[in-house]
């Protein structure tokens, strides 16, 4: 795969010069912390930072979105009749998302991109967009993606990998998204640094201390692990705060709400989280997963053994590390998924 | 690229008041466009999401029988925001429908066998479509004998009433109706809880014959047993989930029983299959 050299003294042009074809979309200092958003002119991506303090993943589907609008008016043609909104799909990119997050839109792309139905909304906006990646030279302690299906260096989901090398980027290209991109930011600059690349990759990995040991989940029955006896440890103090679900890249669960003013409405899609005793709340009262521990349960449940069930690749989580050190009860996945890994039925003789 | 959250529009044409609390009300629906009634091809069993702008969606089973052309029917109870909307509505009105959702019940197994089917309150609904669906002309050779075994609280508060009196009447579908109590003089069926008449009417169950069963969680807990009793394996027992929906094709994530979507994957299961899934509904 071609190689370009990016000095850093281009790098403020090119980026310019992209800004009249693509809308951009980087990381930048947000009070404290680093989160995405849209970089106007002459704004740049920040590239000093771990990780953004949420995922990306509102880039491609946003916390709020319109998806249907209608009028009211019973005097007007069409009242009531739903359509579509228009939406800008014009082609954008994201700078210097790293790794894990970029393979997350892939785990969340099963979700939404079915062969029996096709979610527009989130496949015309993932198809807009070109990734270019920033690898990790330096992961952080709760990072655990080497174990979690992806790593610092990892590819699948990317257009480009950019590599920080001191007074310049190795930008690797790796779809033809990418490298449309790049010419298009007049960086042309070819350069032998497979090997370069190779080396920081395995200097990266082998930074990562923390792992998740998922090897015999697949194995399990989905009866056993939810009725193990853990769970009610588990879920002991979480708050039900939704913050896990809210930061992590691979949640998608979402709400459908109409909203009207005066005599024109829209139908909407808001993040939900299985957090909340209100996702599952029927309209009779009954409430199949009324208590904290269950609703613990199924978003373990779903990440660890439902997901790796239904797909049959790996479960739904990248290591990022967000919920870690987000929660604020110290909950930490990567127990929980060693439990379960490492639960065995105890088969009682009497 | 279909976008399966547009409904389509419809017009209500008839609203029918279903029982005596006047909490069920039938909507007969009718296309605003008749190229989108031939895309709505569906199977008894199945569910669709009624959209009404400015409040929102709704699941709800097509209680019309694919043999029936023209319109689609849905017979709903007011619980909440949107189905209390429903039920202020008129004929004329504009509304949305979504789907057909979900799978159905198993009709290319049913094929050839006997069929009861058990049902209680109003979630009668699909298993109206099943029985319109199974006495029409065409379909009624594919299947042997249909029991129907229905109870509600009173007389009052049956479904399709005018229907089950003229199915009683006939002689290719055994029709064993039931209320909780009554003190009318005139009724002239039968009186006792579902699960009890199931066990003094059904057939025993037996290579060729299945029970379809839908009905308040109390009503399957006591008919569960019975069905055992007379022999029914969990493969031949049918049920129809409900679970709080949003999306009605698996995307949302709110409407799972383990790794099976109720909207997309269900609603109907075998108990058998229910058997192997989580106790979460
Ligand atoms: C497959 C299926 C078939 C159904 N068939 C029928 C039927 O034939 N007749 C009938 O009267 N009812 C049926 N229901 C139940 C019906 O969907 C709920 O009573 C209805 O959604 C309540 O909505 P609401 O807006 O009035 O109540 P609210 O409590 O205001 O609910 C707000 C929203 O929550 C969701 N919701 C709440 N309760 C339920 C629930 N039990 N199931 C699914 N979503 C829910 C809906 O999106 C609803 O708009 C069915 C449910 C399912 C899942
Ligand atoms: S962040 Fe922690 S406390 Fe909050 S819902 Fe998630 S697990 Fe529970
Ligand atoms: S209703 Fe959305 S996943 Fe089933």
């Amino acid at each position: 795969m071609k190689i370009i050299r990016i000095d850093k003294k281009n790098w403020a042009g090119g980026l310019e010069k992209l800004k009249g074809s693509y809308r951009l979309f980087g990381p930048v200092k947000d009070n404290e912390f680093h989160n995405f958003k849209r970089l106007d002119k002459d704004e740049l991506p920040d590239f000093n930072y771990f990780n953004t303090r949420l995922s990306p993943k509102s880039i491609i589907y946003p916390q709020s979105e319109i998806m249907l609008e209608y009028e009211l008016d019973e005097n007007k043609e069409n009242h009531h009749v739903m359509k579509e909104s228009k939406k800008d799909y014009s082609q954008r990119v994201v700078i210097g998302i790293r790794p894990c997050d970029a393979s997350a839109f892939l785990l969340v792309k099963r979700n939404f991109d079915t062969p029996e139905y096709k979610d527009p909304y989130w496949i015309r906006s993932y198809e807009a967009t070109t990734f270019v990646g920033l690898a990790c030279n330096n992961p952080q302690a709760t990072c655990f993606c080497t174990s979690a299906g992806c790593g610092p260096f990892y590819e699948d989901g990317l257009d480009v990998l950019l590599v920080d090398a001191g007074d310049h980027f190795l930008a690797k290209i790796i779809s033809s998204k990418g490298e449309n991109l790049l010419e298009a930011a007049g960086w042309d600059t070819e350069t032998d640094a497979d090997e370069q690349i190779e080396t920081m990759k395995q200097e990266a990995e082998a930074r990562i201390t923390s792992f998740v040991t998922t090897n015999k989940l697949k194995d399990k029955k989905i009866i056993d692990l939810f009725d193990a006896p853990f769970w009610e440890e588990v879920a002991f103090a979480c708050i039900n705060c939704g913050t896990c679900t809210y930061v992590c890249p691979t949640c998608w669960c979402f709400d459908i709400q109409d909203e009207a003013y005066g005599l024109c409405g829209i139908r909407m899609r808001n993040w939900d989280s299985c957090m909340f005793p209100l996702f599952t709340l029927h309209g009779s009262g009954h409430n199949p997963r009324s208590t904290n521990m269950q609703r613990v349960r199924q978003r373990f449940m779903h990440k660890l053994k439902y997901y790796v069930d239904k797909y049959n690749d790996g479960i739904q989580c990248v290591g990022c590390g967000r919920c870690i050190r987000l929660c604020p009860v110290n909950i930490d996945i990567r127990k929980i998924c060693n439990m379960m890994n490492s639960y065995e039925v105890q088969v009682t003789s009497d | 690229m279909q976008n399966p959250y547009l409904p389509y529009p419809v017009r209500i044409e008839e609203i029918i008041t279903e029982t005596e609390d006047k909490n069920l009300k039938t909507f007969k629906l009718v296309f605003l466009n008749p190229d989108d009634q031939e895309k709505f091809l569906y199977k008894a069993g199945q569910f669709a999401e009624l959209s009404v702008a400015g409040k929102g969606e709704v699941p709800i089973g097509i209680a019309s029988s694919p043999s029936e052309k023209g319109y689609l029917m849905f017979t709903i109870n007011k619980v909440g925001l949107v189905t209390t909307t429903l039920h202020c509505m008129k004929p004329g009105d504009i509304m949305g429908i979504r789907g057909p959702l979900g799978n159905s019940y198993p009709w290319d197994i049913l094929k050839g066998k006997n069929v009861v089917i058990i049902g209680g309150g109003f979630a009668f609904t699909t298993l109206r479509s099943a029985i319109v669906y199974m006495l029409d002309p065409v379909n009624r050779p594919n299947f042997k004998k249909i029991h129907v075994i229905y109870g509600a609280r009173s007389p009052g508060m049956l479904l399709y009433k005018d229907e089950l009196a003229a199915w009683e009447a006939r002689d290719d579908i055994n029709m064993h109706i039931t209320v909780d109590s009554t003190e009318d003089p005139t009724w002239k069926y039968n009186v006792g809880f579902v699960p009890t008449i199931t066990e003094q009417k059904a057939p025993p169950g037996n290579e060729d014959t299945y029970a379809i069963i839908c009905g308040p969680p109390i009503m399957i807990k006591f008919t569960q047993p019975v069905l055992d009793r007379l022999g029914y394996c969990h493969d031949k027992i049918i049920m129809s989930l409900e679970m709080r929906m949003k999306c009605g094709i698996g995307m949302c994530g709110r409407c799972n029983i383990g790794k099976e979507f109720v909207c997309k994957d269900g609603p109907v299961f075998t108990l058998a299959q229910l058997n192997e899934m989580p106790k979460e509904y």
